[in-house]
C-alpha cells in the first residue's frame, strides 16, 4: 500500500532528523552520520507507534536499511 | 614503569583483536609501538591521536606514551574547525590519524617549540567530547596507571578477560577500560559497530567477549533488546558509568546479571580523576540501587559542607570531595597551562552534591556545576549557550540529564534547532527549543535557569544543575 510506504519514509525522516527527500529504500545505517544507535532506538520506538507493533530483538538489530525495514515490517503484516 | 612500558611482559598473549580479523599479541604490540614512537623524535611534544577503536589507533596512543610524549586523544566526531582550534591553542606537534584506508598516517604539525611542556604531563583528555570545548584535563602516567590498577583490583581483572569496545577511548571511561585490561594482560576486542547492529553481537559471540562497559543509554538499549533473553554465555561482568542509571534499571540489571552468574558494577567517576572514583560492589547493587558505592581502592571519598568542613554524620548533604593518586594535575586552557605542574595536589572537588548512608555507601543528589549529561556525554550548558550567542542567537540554555532546553525570546527556534543539530549532533529527541515571552533574569542580569526550566514545562527539579542547596539533610 502506497500509504504505508510514505508513513515508513516519514517515520525514518523524523527519527533520524533528516529531510524526507533523503529517505529512499537504499538508505543504510552506516551511510549517514545521523543514523547512530541513538537515532536507531528512536526509529524503533517510532515505528512501533506508527504501525502499532512490537519488534523482536532480532528484528531491531537487523534493521540496517529502509529496504530491510520494509521486509521486517511485512512479517508483522504491514503491507507495502 | 607503567602498563604501557610493560606490554612485552605478556609476550604472546593476544592484546588486540579487530572485527576485521586483524590481531596483535602483546609482544607484537610493544615492538609496533616502539617503531611508531621512534618517528616522533626526541623532543617531547603534544601528539594528537584520533581515537578510533582500531589496532592502529591503540598502537599510536601507546607508542606516544612509551616514547615519553604527550597524547591528546581526539574524538572521532570532532570537526576540522575544532581540531584546528586545538592545534593552534596547544601547539600540537604531531597527528596520528586514519589515512582513509586501513592504516594510520603520521603528520608533523609544528616543528620543535622552544618551551617544553611539564615533564609529568602524559595524557590530555577533553572535558566534553561532543561540544568541541577546547578545555582539557591534564593527566600524568602515574594518574593513568594508578587508576588502571585500582579498577583492575576491584573488577578482579586478569589475562582471561576479553572486553568488547562499546565506547570510544577518547572518552575517559573508554580509555579506562583499555588501560585496565592492558595492565592485566587482557585481550581488547575492537569494533566500530554500534550495539544496535547485528555485526556487534556476531563479533561479541564469535570472540567470546567477557564484558562490556556502558553509559545509561546503552543499558536502556540492552533492556529494549531484552538482555535477559539474549544468549551471551561468555559474559562475566558489565560496568555502568557516565551518568546516573535510574534505580529501576539498576535493580533490573542486578537481577538479570545474577541469574546468569555475571557481575554488574555501577560506578561513578570524572575525567578529572582520570576516570573512576567509586564503584558499587555487585552484591550490594540490588538492595542499594541509586548508590554510587564506595571509593575505589587507593582513593578516599568524603562529603564537605558549605563551610568546607568534612561531614561526619550519615545522610547530611554536601559536596563530594575525592582524594587519590588518580586526580589530575589540573585543567588546561592554553599552551602555557601545559607547563604547569600539579595544582590539585590529589584532591578533587567533584561539583556533585551527595551524602553517605549508615553503611558508608555514597549517593549523588545534585550538581553544583552548569552541565548536563546527554547519552553519557558531559555537555556544558555555558558552552552551548556561548556558541549559540556567538552565532547571533540571544538565548538561555538550561536542561536536565537527558534533555537540553534552549529558551529564546525571538522567533528563531528553527534556526536554533538546526544550529544544534549541525554543530553538536545531539539527537533531536534530547533537545527542546522553546519560545518564551521573557527570559527571567536576576537583578544582576543573569538568567534564572531553574525558573526558566519550570517555565519551559520541564520537571525533575532534583537533577537541575547548579541549583541545589548546599547543605540539607536527605
Amino acid at each position: 500500500m502506497e500509504g504505508n510506504s510514505e508513513k515508513l519514509y516519514q517515520t525514518f525522516a523524523a527519527a533520524l532528523g533528516v529531510d524526507r527527500s533523503l529517505v529512499t529504500d537504499d538508505l543504510q545505517y552506516n551511510k549517514i552520520a545521523q543514523w547512530d544507535s541513538i537515532a536507531h532506538m528512536s526509529l524503533v520506538a517510532q515505528l512501533e507507534t506508527a504501525f502499532d507493533i512490537m519488534l523482536e530483538t532480532e528484528d531491531i538489530i537487523d534493521m540496517s536499511s529502509v529496504k530491510k525495514a520494509k521486509e521486517i515490517l511485512e512479517k508483522y503484516d504491514v503491507r507495502f | 614503569m607503567t602498563f604501557a612500558h610493560r606490554l612485552e611482559g605478556f609476550g604472546d598473549l593476544p592484546a588486540l583483536v579487530e572485527a576485521s580479523g586483524r590481531r596483535m599479541s602483546y609482544a607484537e604490540l610493544a615492538s609496533r609501538c616502539d617503531a611508531l614512537g621512534a618517528r616522533l623524535g626526541p623532543d617531547r611534544s603534544v601528539v594528537a591521536v584520533s581515537a578510533t577503536n582500531t589496532i592502529e589507533a591503540v598502537s599510536c596512543y601507546l607508542a606516544t606514551l612509551r616514547a615519553g610524549h604527550v597524547a591528546l586523544l581526539i574524538d572521532e566526531g570532532l570537526g576540522p574547525q575544532d581540531f584546528e582550534l586545538l592545534r593552534e591553542r596547544y601547539r600540537l606537534g604531531w597527528h596520528f590519524r586514519p589515512d582513509g584506508a586501513q592504516n594510520y598516517e603520521l603528520s608533523q604539525l609544528t616543528s620543535r617549540t622552544r618551551e617544553s611542556v611539564h615533564p609529568d604531563l602524559a595524557v590530555l583528555l577533553s572535558t566534553s567530547g561532543s561540544t568541541g570545548s577546547p578545555k582539557l584535563v591534564r593527566l600524568t602516567l602515574a594518574n593513568v596507571d594508578s587508576n588502571a590498577a585500582s579498577i583492575a583490583d576491584y573488577l578482579q581483572l586478569g589475562p582471561g578477560e576479553r572486553p568488547v569496545s562499546s565506547l570510544p577511548f577518547s572518552y575517559s571511561y573508554g580509555l579506562s577500560v583499555l588501560n585496565s585490561h592492558l595492565r592485566t594482560g587482557g585481550c581488547l576486542l575492537l569494533t566500530r559497530e554500534p550495539v544496535t547492529g547485528r555485526a556487534f553481537w556476531d563479533f561479541f559471540r564469535a570472540q567470546q567477549a567477557t564484558s562490556f562497559a556502558g553509559v545509561p543509554f546503552l543499558y536502556s538499549i540492552l533492556r529494549r533488546l531484552r538482555f535477559e533473553r539474549m544468549d551471551l554465555p561468555s559474559l562475566r561482568y558489565m560496568t555502568q558509568a557516565g551518568g546516573r542509571l535510574d534505580p529501576d534499571n539498576v535493580r533490573f540489571f542486578a537481577k538479570a546479571c545474577q541469574e546468569r552468574s555475571c557481575r554488574f558494577f555501577v560506578m561513578y567517576g570524572q575525567t578529572e580523576a582520570t576516570a573512576r572514583i567509586s564503584y558499587l560492589p555487585p552484591q550490594l547493587a540490588h538492595g542499594n540501587s541509586g548508590s554510587i558505592g564506595l571509593a575505589i581502592p587507593g582513593g578516599r571519598l568524603s562529603v564537605v559542607d558549605d563551610r568546607g568542613v568534612e561531614v561526619t554524620s550519615p545522610r547530611v548533604a554536601g559536596e563530594l570531595v575525592y582524594h587519590g593518586p588518580n586526580v589530575m594535575l589540573g585543567y588546561a586552557e592554553s599552551f602555557e597551562d601545559l607547563q604547569l605542574g600539579d595544582v590539585q595536589r590529589g584532591t578533587l572537588r567533584t561539583g556533585d552534591l551527595g551524602y553517605f548512608d549508615e553503611q558508608g555507601l555514597f549517593y549523588v543528589t545534585g550538581r553544583l556545576k552548569r552541565f548536563i549529561k546527554l547519552f553519557g556525554n558531559r555537555v556544558s550548558l555555558d558552552e552551548v549557550e556561548g556558541q549559540l550567542r556567538r552565532a547571533g542567537h540571544e538565548c538561555a540554555v538550561t536542561g536536565r540529564d537527558g534533555l537540553l532546553v534552549v529558551a529564546t525570546e525571538q522567533a528563531d527556534e528553527p534556526a536554533i534547532g538546526a544550529f544544534i543539530a549541525e554543530r553538536f549532533r545531539f539527537h533531536h529527541s534530547a533537545v527542546r527549543v522553546a519560545r518564551v515571552s521573557v527570559i527571567p533574569k536576576s537583578p544582576g542580569g543573569k538568567p534564572l535557569y531553574a525558573e526558566l526550566l519550570r517555565e519551559c514545562g520541564v520537571e525533575d527539579a532534583g537533577a537541575e544543575p547548579g541549583q541545589a542547596d548546599d547543605s540539607r539533610a536527605v
